[in-house]
């Protein structure tokens, strides 16, 4: 059971988590395509795309978490 | 097609969204107390929350592979289901129709109709919207399996039970709260599993402009080809489109749909209610984005033979809904193919949960409270909404088996919406402005609405009367039939509700403060700066919605 004092954390930090975690997989297998190319060649694969992508994902999901990680639901 | 075959990293990335979501629902139950938390998620919600949650509650996965097979069939025409087809019933739903639901108090739309008329309009929707809301999700979970035994090849039960169970299980432990919160995550896996499709697509093609310069002229424009039916790739003319979509359809779906007027009632105020869809809007408007420009660039490379990019041809049949999947295995490598499929995923999964939150609230306060037990307690509404959970995604199972042998019950899905949302429009709307509307015209005009409707989809899908008549132009479309038919359901009702109102007995005005524009004090946000009023955020969305369709005129 729940305290009385228990707060529910904002739903931007989940969202935060979720891209934090979801990009930094997509990074990492785009840091391994690139170490060592696939035989399944996607057009434009010359610009990795899951590098920068995933990079975006991982700065936006940083910056929900940073910001939101003491904050309550309703805001 | 051979299927899109997933690594282990795209596995951890669907293993991921499976956890979190469940850890959320684990996560919510502790703050799930009472009813209103179940139901309305404790209204505590900021317009932030609520205004996402109504948008993603409507952006499913079929409507991401529809919308974009779609623009692949009719063109630039699709548009108009995002911005003309959506965004002024938005805006009306926030600027005048939000007040009298919010401050109400209500916990459904059918809890409005009661107030408005009587028991007996209530039980009337809340039945018809509880079949409405089971039958689509259990096409849904029909689909879900379809698409994933389709392009990744997996195993159709498998498929369907996992995801019904997780849903299950998060939804029944903390109701709208963890509907809501995976709607969210939903939306912004959306966006970021499927835009880069387009910047993709952008970037191999070489420009927006250079898209546009590959299709055919007829199937690039919104408006300047809507004059005659034979010069556009949806065969329908402007008058089709704001009367049916724009008006009906749109109206009837925005602003009586339970499923996502719903996430507006879990605002922690009236102001973040009424701001609830206006900031919708401006997601809804920049949907095409993925959607329309996703098709667009599929349309460009299929006719360009360098290119080895076609539709999956299944017994001689294009199969339109191949083009986003073959988009995103064009394009995707490892990693980003997880990402894109997790977001399909979410996309079912929680147009499924936000079903199926709508039918427990509506089945418990409208159907089981009002009829069969009226006196039930709060803790015993709490317990009969997580029941219904559970019985209305087993009838969804259900009824994805019987879909399944069944392939034709999809033809239906267009045909269920204009039966229960586009007469309730009417109304809606008359019984919100016109307060000598009567119990027995809101209730005669509903049943003469919705038969109209369900006469009109048999007529046609049986030909004992062609497209044309209804459309009242030629050639026709099987979408332009489907604008029409809810703008004739809409008509019959407004008509009859009027008429009949005319001679049956009205409910004494003092029962309709509150409910009724003109007999409800206004409130006047007077110490609010004016950019923050809802009303300043909807004319900004009203001007964008206009610069828009200028620019794809």
């Amino acid at each position: 059971m729940s305290t009385p004092q228990a707060t529910m954390k904002s739903i931007w930090f989940f969202v935060g988590l979720m891209l934090l975690i979801v990009g930094s997989l997509v990074c990492l297998a785009g840091i391994i395509d690139f170490v060592s190319p696939p035989e399944r060649k996607t057009v434009l694969a010359g610009t990795h795309p899951a590098i920068w992508w995933s990079v975006l994902m991982i700065v936006s999901g940083g910056l929900f978490l940073f910001t939101h990680r003491n904050k309550r639901h309703d805001v | 097609m051979p299927t899109i075959s997933l690594g282990l990293i795209d596995w951890l990335i669907v293993a991921t969204y499976f956890g979190v979501v469940l850890g959320l629902g684990y996560y919510l139950k502790r703050f799930t107390r009472n009813e209103e938390d179940f139901f309305l998620a404790g209204r505590k919600n900021s317009s932030w929350v609520a205004g996402l949650a109504f948008l993603s509650a409507n952006l499913g996965a079929l409507e991401l592979l529809g919308m974009t097979g779609n623009t692949f069939k009719y063109g630039m025409y699709v548009a108009h289901f995002y911005w003309v087809g959506a965004i002024p019933a938005m805006l009306f739903l926030g600027v005048y129709m939000m007040p009298f639901y919010y401050s109400s108090k209500i916990k459904s739309i059918p809890g409005y109709l009661k107030l408005r008329f009587d028991e007996k309009t209530r039980v009337l929707n809340g039945i018809s919207f509880a079949v409405m809301t089971l039958l689509v999700s259990g096409i849904n979970l029909y689909a879900m399996a379809l698409v994933l035994h389709t392009f990744l090849g997996w195993d159709w039960n498998i498929s369907m039970w996992a995801s019904a169970i997780t849903v299950a299980a998060y939804v029944t432990m903390s109701g709208l709260m963890s509907a809501i919160f995976t709607e969210i995550i939903q939306f912004f896996l959306i966006w970021f599993g499927l835009f880069l499709v387009s910047i993709l697509g952008i970037i191999e093609i070489g420009s927006p402009a250079e898209i546009m310069n590959r299709i055919p002229a007829t199937f690039a424009t919104l408006w300047s080809t809507s004059g005659d039916p034979s010069l556009n790739g949806m065969m329908i003319t402007w008058v089709g489109i704001v009367l049916g979509l724009g008006f009906v359809l749109s109206f009837g779906y925005w602003t009586t749909d339970f499923l996502v007027v719903q996430r507006a009632f879990s605002a922690k105020d009236l102001r973040s209610a009424r701001n609830t869809p206006i900031l919708a809007s401006f997601f809804k408007m920049a949907l095409p984005f993925i959607v329309i420009f996703a098709g667009l660039i599929a349309l460009a490379l299929s006719r360009d033979p360098n290119s080895g990019f076609k539709l999956v041809q299944e017994g001689g049949v294009t199969n339109y809904d191949s083009a986003l999947p073959l988009l995103i295995v064009r394009y995707y490598p490892t990693g980003l193919i997880g990402l894109g499929v997790t977001a399909l995923l979410a996309g079912f999964m929680a147009g499924q949960a936000g079903n199926i939150s709508a039918f427990n609230t509506v089945w418990t306060y409208d159907i089981y409270k009002s009829v069969l037990n009226r006196n039930a307690s709060d803790a015993h509404l709490l317990w009969m909404g997580r029941a219904a959970t559970i019985v209305g995604i087993i009838i969804s199972i259900g009824t994805a088996y019987w879909a399944k042998s069944f392939p034709s019950i999809m033809d239906y899905m267009q045909a269920i919406f204009s039966w229960v949302n586009a007469p309730l429009f009417a109304t809606m709307l008359l019984g919100m402005f016109i307060w000598w509307i009567t119990p027995n015209g809101a209730f005669w005009g509903l049943i003469g609405g919705m038969g109209t409707s369900i006469v009109l989809f048999f007529a046609v899908k049986y030909q004992w009367i062609e497209n044309h008549i209804i459309t009242l132009s030629s050639p026709a479309s099987d979408m332009a039939a489907n604008f029409w038919r809810a703008w004739w359901a809409w008509l019959v009702c407004f008509v009859l509700t009027i008429l009949i109102s005319l001679v049956t007995k009205r409910k004494p005005k003092e029962q309709l403060v509150g409910l009724v524009k003109g007999l409800t004090p206004e409130v006047h946000d007077g110490s609010i700066a004016f950019y923050k009023k809802p009303e300043f955020a909807a004319i900004l969305s009203l001007v964008i919605l206009v610069i828009l369709n200028v620019l794809f005129w």
